[in-house]
């Protein structure tokens, strides 16, 4: 057996891949240089220093005002439940679609290999329903959650719900994906005991498929959940409620000890969310 | 040696045994109904409503706005304007993940426990508290330092640096590098700590100095984990980067946000044809690109 690094040393002998990287790599860094328009010197002029100065000495102290706290209270769980509801209409809209996403639960493996066989119709009909979900669970999650929210805001108006609705639709798409990844993970032994004393498909999925999967799909959901209250906390800067909002006001009005506090409070907000949902997982 | 069937390792089939099913724990439902109760508390603070969502009105009104979407514009001028806008998302995801490589790289070292201040490097030093001390103060100032990188979000940074640097893409490509640099710090760090510490303990036999095994010992362990890493942080960025022009830091967002403001929803939707097309490409590319480094 050859050890990796001599088959890397053998590789990287005989092929061209490193010049044509190396020539690529500089190209992309030349132009992508020019076009996002660097400008390093910005921090040693005097007008940038300024700004930074302004804004490292605005930052303190942090504003602690009890009216200032109070007024914060509202929007801090508001994000709390954006993520809350928006992982729950995610769930919801990911394991159906995530289900009819498996390829081994729609069109082959153990479970259809009697339906299927010997009808290319029947065949064709499952293919297309399951292409379709993938398709659909792939456009979700390709449209980001901001793209997502901006047009709900147009939609349906200011407010927590383009929020929901955004991270709803945006993770739906992604759990849906790895929903459907964990499906087609399975041991499929017990899945074919199962068959083989005469369970129907639903009994199937609900006493072979569902019970080996669970674990995984809750900690992935939970996982998911973490990353939506981050988001939920930031959606707020194209107007769908929460934290961010308040981030957003307090910068166009230059108040950086605020800014500071809100960035406390979501420091500590996301911390705690990472903590309970390591413990939840910990006792799966 | 035999085994009977009754001493088999049965750990590796995930199957729940009977005894765990048989008894529903009382936590189980305790938690359930805990879920529940949060879940009606945010129901009614976010201000759901489904009725709108599913009414004649609501429905008639999201579906009117998809049917606006389209047919795409793909007119000459637009067509152009995309271009750029997509070639600015992928300079800011670009060298905004390179500056995060070059952030981590230059603190992570820092911030290993095993690099800086205990473990088989240091073992023949006498346990003095002081030196001790020396040590442990660099290492928890780059484990603060990346933290602060990485619990705030890019978005913020991105409204951060619009105000100190001004409107472009220069400010996204520091909020995608400060904020990535954090995360990258992270997970170069985690590599660094459970690096193979067999080829340290050789080198150190053959009395190489500690700069020698981090370059002949450490680093090409390590290398192509931090290469996977930065890859899969870019697959992350370029999707940040089509959204960071929202606060004024260009690329695609920014045409995206004026389209959605000034209701041009058909060139709208041959944006985000365009996001699709760079983050799948990316995709491609990043996959690519990993399976010939490791």
């Amino acid at each position: 057996m050859r050890s990796p690094a001599l088959s890397s040393i053998t590789r990287s002998e005989k092929s061209v891949f490193p010049y044509v990287f190396g020539l690529f790599f500089a190209l992309a860094l030349v132009d992508s240089w020019r076009r996002a328009g660097i400008d390093l010197v910005v921090f040693f002029e005097a007008e940038g220093r300024s700004h930074l100065w302004k804004f490292l000495t605005g930052m303190f102290p942090p504003e602690l005002s009890w009216n200032f706290l109070s007024m914060m209270f509202r929007p801090f769980l508001e994000t709390i439940q954006i993520s809350m509801m928006g992982t729950l209409i995610a769930v919801g809209i990911g394991f159906p679609l995530g289900v009819l996403g498996t390829r081994t639960f729609m069109v082959g493996g153990v479970l259809n290999e009697v339906d299927v066989r010997g009808s290319p119709s029947r065949l064709a009909l499952r293919w297309s329903g399951y292409s379709m979900v993938r398709g659909i669970l792939s456009l979700f999650r390709s449209i980001p959650e901001f793209v997502w929210a901006f047009m709900f805001v147009r939609a349906v108006g200011l407010g927590p719900f383009p929020g929901v609705l955004a991270i709803g639709v945006a993770y739906g798409g992604m759990l849906g994906k790895v929903y459907s990844e964990i499906f087609e993970g399975v041991n499929y032994r017990p899945l074919e005991a199962l068959q083989s004393t005469g369970a129907n498909k639903p009994q199937i999925f609900f006493y072979g498929w569902l019970p080996q999967v669970l674990p995984n799909f809750v900690s992935y959901t939970l996982y998911r959940w973490e990353c939506a209250v981050r988001a939920s906390a930031i959606l707020g800067l194209v107007g769908a409620g929460g934290l961010g909002q308040q981030i957003e006001i307090s910068m166009r009005m230059f108040n950086f000890h605020e800014v500071l506090t809100l960035l406390i409070i979501l420091f500590l907000m996301v911390a705690a969310v990472d903590t309970i949902s390591a413990k939840v997982r910990a006792m799966l | 040696m035999t085994s009977s069937p009754e001493t088999l390792d049965r750990s590796h089939i995930p199957w729940p045994s009977h005894e765990a099913a048989g008894k529903p724990s009382p936590w189980g439902y305790l938690l359930l109904a805990f879920l529940a109760i949060i879940f009606v508390w945010s129901y009614q603070g976010s201000e759901i409503r489904l009725s709108q969502l599913f009414s004649r009105e609501g429905g008639g009104q999201i579906v009117a706005y998809i049917k606006r979407l389209f047919p795409p514009d793909l007119s000459a001028n637009v067509l152009h304007e995309t271009f750029k806008g997509a070639m600015e998302t992928f300079a800011i995801s670009f060298i905004g993940t390179l500056l995060a490589a070059v952030i981590a790289l230059s603190v992570v070292f820092f911030a290993s426990r095993n690099l800086i201040y205990s473990g088989l490097l240091y073992e023949m030093e006498p346990k003095q508290g002081w030196s001790r001390a020396m040590r442990l103060l660099p290492y928890l100032c780059a484990r603060a330092f990346l933290n602060l990188l990485r619990t705030i979000p890019e978005m913020v940074w991105a409204l951060i640096f619009v105000f100190l640097v001004g409107l472009g893409p220069f400010p996204g490509v520091l909020a995608l590098g400060v904020h990535t640099g954090g995360v990258l710090g992270k997970l170069f760090g985690e590599v660094l700590e459970d690096v193979d510490p067999q080829p340290i303990e050789s080198l150190q036999s053959t009395g190489a100095t500690r700069l020698q095994i981090l370059f002949y010992g450490i680093l090409p362990q390590v290398l192509p984990q931090f290469i996977s890493y930065t890859l899969y942080r870019w697959e992350v960025n370029i999707r940040v980067a089509a959204v960071l022009g929202f606060v004024g830091a260009g690329g695609l967002g920014q045409r995206i946000h004026i389209a959605i403001s000034l209701f041009f929803e058909n060139q709208l939707l041959t944006l985000i044809i365009a996001v699709y097309i760079l983050v799948t490409l990316v995709d491609y590319l990043s996959a690519y690109l990993r399976r010939r480094v490791i």
